[in-house]
């Protein structure tokens, strides 16, 4: 059974059909990549996997039909969403953006020793623990949003443009420590990215989307050689 | 000098109220950007309450226990069925509607209780604490009340993990619900909370000015002035400003003009504040990108 | 303005005519009212609706409307028709000295600022030191105008038409301007101020402008309604009556010229339902009727019409075939 699967799904903003039924699944433990160009409709079908936005279709993970909850109940079910601009309690000290992330766990214990944890992965984030959130730098933000999501110990996590922003260096280290996570606490990741050519390095599988549909899909090997995909995505 | 030290202390004392009627209005505002114009009258309806018990012949604390119990409920209530159907309302029609329930809690009081001035009792002794004349011990008893409830809500937003979701809500309702708060019912905590804070003010209140239907319009106006003074967006500012205003109210209307006017000079005053600092004195000033 | 409009408006107009002959005097008393109020509404409108500008003190232009036709008639015998225009003068003055300094409040700030001239008119009208021209805590009593010409109305029936007459001017009026630059002007000011400053449109003066124009027409409506009731005090324009503006230009529906009429309607004749409903909490009464107004008329009367009128087109245009269907 796939962790999660989608199939025939519709959404749209208002009048305007954004999603046109597209239809993935993922299989435990995957890394998965939705790439796409600016308003594809991938941020609108992370959107949609978390209950924000009206949806026809059907959607389960582990099983489980999801489509038509609401979002905090999702997240009950072990989603962690890493929002599209990071999502930030900006005036809400970093320690306190992280608890925020445990919000709805209930082993006290537990969460401290995740919280030691995450400040093992980004020992930045422990130094700036008591500041405000909104004064951190785009990149730390962007780990705090990560670690956030972490702290739910989630079972998939679903990351929105994580480049976004970001210097190239910035990047490199922040999906290494993805894919340690993906490796060592099997968090499987489905990961929206404009920025093809390092999505397609950390994940296992691939979905290209435009204009609301799917267009190709397969391992992220075979993505990368996909002569199509490499003119217009990797740029040569 | 002496009647000077009098006047300001008494105006620390109704500031006390201002200030726990003004920090209401902040809690709601922070969670809803939307300022609860019916919170005067929720303060007065259930200090009415508290009134009824106290002459069924409950004791004075056991009274006022049950009716911050009350009032936290019935503040919950209103937010649940009241107030959510018209949450994606423009703000305008929310603002009928509280002026609606403000009208509706009015009447309804004035109805069961008819609109002759009623006394409220006073826990504090008659006498003056420690033969200090310069205000009556009720007065001083208002002052530590306030205190206590401010640090117990400070201390419940700062130190909780409920308090730490409350205020997540308020802040950013999108990236509460991706972390599994549920903003609707953090919403109506809120006003919970904000009705009972208003409770222990409107029973403050009552010893000094009497009980009646109206009473609390003058104060939701100074606890209004109060907030903005202090900067609407910042608990600890409304505070300070609702002292500000209880201190500046008391002079004014002792030795500038008689108490006729000086409910229209306290609000020229505020005003005059306002347009050279329009945040506020502790507001954060709103710089906005183009 | 569309033929279908002008048809409408026709026929409303003809109803308006007779209405005073068919209804009792009291009856053309209220509705007299109604329209009186509309006109304030519609100078409310114009600054909330159009411009963005919350005022919670509309009631002190119309007291200021008030005092001066009271005063002009009374003490130095004016004719009443000629003190609406000295009373819209002194207003759009007034609102325009008021909305300078209140340039720099935004939303609450403005709304507090508002708030507390709604609240300090009726002290400042009781203070002793004007009495002698305010007639202090009593007012002033005035004599109710009979028809000219020797028509053959009587005095309620005359004055109906009066103020029918004076709706029309202002709301013609009113039209044009919010049609024109200046209109467009101030919704520029209201969505977005700052493309509009960047646009070339003086804001100060705009916003300014617009709160002395809307005080402009709240104190014409002012003065009338002195007249009517023949009879000014301080306490008959207490902070309810700005409260009570603000409900009806909501209820009636934001940025809607026809919305205040249904506002000058609804604030009218509810609360005389609502007294009619329950004799011991009449108020209760009109606030249950508030929001359920709110529940089911966000935006407003005028705006459910709006709403409502789009569906039927919408569903007229979905009926007809479309091109290439057999």
């Amino acid at each position: 059974m796939a962790l999660l699967e989608a199939a025939g799904l519709r959404a749209s903003y208002g009048q305007t059909l954004v999603l046109h039924g597209i239809s993935f699944s993922m299989e435990e433990g995957a890394i998965t990549t939705l790439l796409g160009a600016n308003g594809a409709g991938k941020t609108t079908t992370l959107r949609a996997l978390c209950g924000m936005v009206r949806t026809r279709g059907e959607i389960r993970f582990a099983g489980q039909r999801v489509d038509g909850r609401a979002t905090e109940d999702i997240v009950r079910l072990g989603i962690a969403h890493v929002p599209d601009g990071r999502g930030t309690f900006a005036n809400l000290t970093t320690e306190e953006n992280l608890r925020l992330g445990a919000y709805t766990r209930k082993d006290r214990a537990a969460v401290e020793t995740d919280l030691e944890r995450v400040y093992g992965y980004f020992p930045r984030l422990k130094e700036r623990r008591v500041q405000q959130a909104g004064t951190l730098s785009g990149g730390e933000q962007q780990m705090l949003a990560v670690s956030r999501a972490l702290m739910l110990r989630p079972k998939l996590m679903l990351l929105d443009e994580p480049s976004f922003g970001l210097a190239p260096l910035i990047v490199k280290e922040l999906f290494g420590i993805l894919r340690a996570v993906n490796e060592r606490e099997r968090v499987s990741m489905l990961v929206v990215e404009q920025n093809a050519a390092m999505a397609l390095d950390l994940a296992t599988h691939a979905y290209l989307i435009e204009t609301g549909r799917i267009v190709l899909s397969g391992t992220a090997d075979e993505i990368k050689s996909n002569d199509a995909v490499r003119r217009s995505y990797l740029g040569y | 000098m002496d009647a000077f030290l009098h006047q300001v202390l008494a105006g620390l004392a109704t500031g006390g109220i201002y200030a726990s009627v003004a920090l209401a209005l902040v809690m709601i505002y922070q969670a809803t950007h939307l300022v609860n114009f019916a919170q005067g009258e929720l303060a007065m309806f259930c200090t009415y309450i508290a009134w009824s018990l106290i002459n069924a012949g409950v004791p004075y604390w056991a009274a006022f226990f049950m009716t911050v119990g009350f009032a936290f409920v019935l503040g919950v209530l209103i937010e649940r069925i009241i107030i959510r159907p018209v949450e994606n309302a423009p703000v305008l029609s929310v603002v009928v509607v509280f002026i609606g329930l403000l009208v509706i809690l009015n009447s309804v009081a004035g109805w069961i209780y008819t609109y002759t001035i009623k006394t409220f009792p006073s826990p504090f002794p008659e006498k003056p604490l420690f033969g200090f004349t310069y205000v009556s011990s009720h007065e001083l008893g208002a002052i530590g009340v306030t205190l206590v409830v401010l640090l117990l809500l400070y201390s419940f937003f700062r130190f909780t993990p409920l308090g730490l979701a409350m205020r997540a809500a308020a802040q950013n309702p999108e990236s509460s619900r991706l972390v599994g708060i549920r903003v609707g019912w953090m919403l109506a905590l809120g006003w919970g909370l904000a009705a009972a804070v208003g409770s222990v003010a409107g029973m403050m209140v009552a010893p000094i000015v009497f009980l009646d239907p109206n009473m609390m319009s003058g104060i939701l106006l100074y606890a209004f002035a109060a907030a903005l003074v202090g900067g609407v967006d910042n608990p600890a500012g409304a505070v300070f400003g609702g002292f500000l205003v209880g201190v500046l109210e008391n002079v004014i209307g002792s030795y500038v003009v008689g108490n006729d006017l000086k409910l229209s000079v306290a609000l020229v005053l505020i005003i005059g504040v306002l347009v050279i600092r329009p945040s506020g004195f502790f507001g954060k000033v709103h710089v906005t990108r183009v | 303005m569309s033929k279908r409009a002008l048809i409408a408006l026709a026929v409303v107009l003809a109803i308006a005519c007779v209405l005073p002959f068919v209804v009792s005097n009291y009856r053309t008393f209220q509705l007299t009212l109604a329209l009186i109020y509309s006109i304030a509404l519609l100078g409310l409108n114009m600054l909330t609706g159009y411009n963005g500008q919350i005022s919670l003190g509309h009631g002190a232009f119309y007291a200021i409307g008030a005092y001066c036709a009271a005063i002009l008639m009374d003490k130095y015998g004016v004719p009443y028709w000629a003190t609406i225009p000295v009373a819209g003068a002194v207003c759009l003055l007034a609102g325009f000295l008021f909305g300078l300094p209140a340039l720099r409040l935004e939303g609450l700030y403005l709304a507090l600022a508002t708030f507390a001239l709604g609240v300090s008119l009726p002290q400042l009208l009781k203070y002793h030191h004007i009495e002698k021209w305010t007639g202090g805590v009593q007012g002033i009593v005035i004599a109710k105008p009979d028809p000219p010409f020797g028509l053959p109305l009587n005095q309620d029936q005359w004055l109906y038409f009066f103020v029918l007459a004076v709706v029309l001017v202002m709301f013609a009026l009113g039209w044009n301007l919010l049609r024109g630059r200046i209109g467009r002007a101030m919704v520029a000011v209201r969505d977005n101020h700052i493309s509009a400053e960047a646009m070339g449109v003086n804001n100060a003066m705009v916003k300014s402008l617009t709160f002395g124009v809307s005080a402009m027409y709240t104190g014409v409506a002012g003065a009338l309604g002195a007249i009517a009731v023949q009879f000014v005090a301080p306490d008959s324009f207490n902070i309810f009556l700005s409260i009570t503006f603000l409900v009806g230009v909501v209820v009636g529906g934001l940025a809607s010229i026809p919305g205040a009429i249904f506002g000058g309607l609804f604030i009218q004749f509810v609360p005389n339902i609502a007294d009619e409903i329950s004799k011991a909490a009449p108020w209760a009464i009109f606030g249950i009727f508030l929001i359920g107004f709110m529940y089911l008329m966000p935006m407003g009367v005028a705006g459910a019409i709006r709403l409502g009128l789009a569906r039927m087109a919408r569903r007229a245009q979905n009926s007809r075939p479309g091109p290439g269907a057999t």
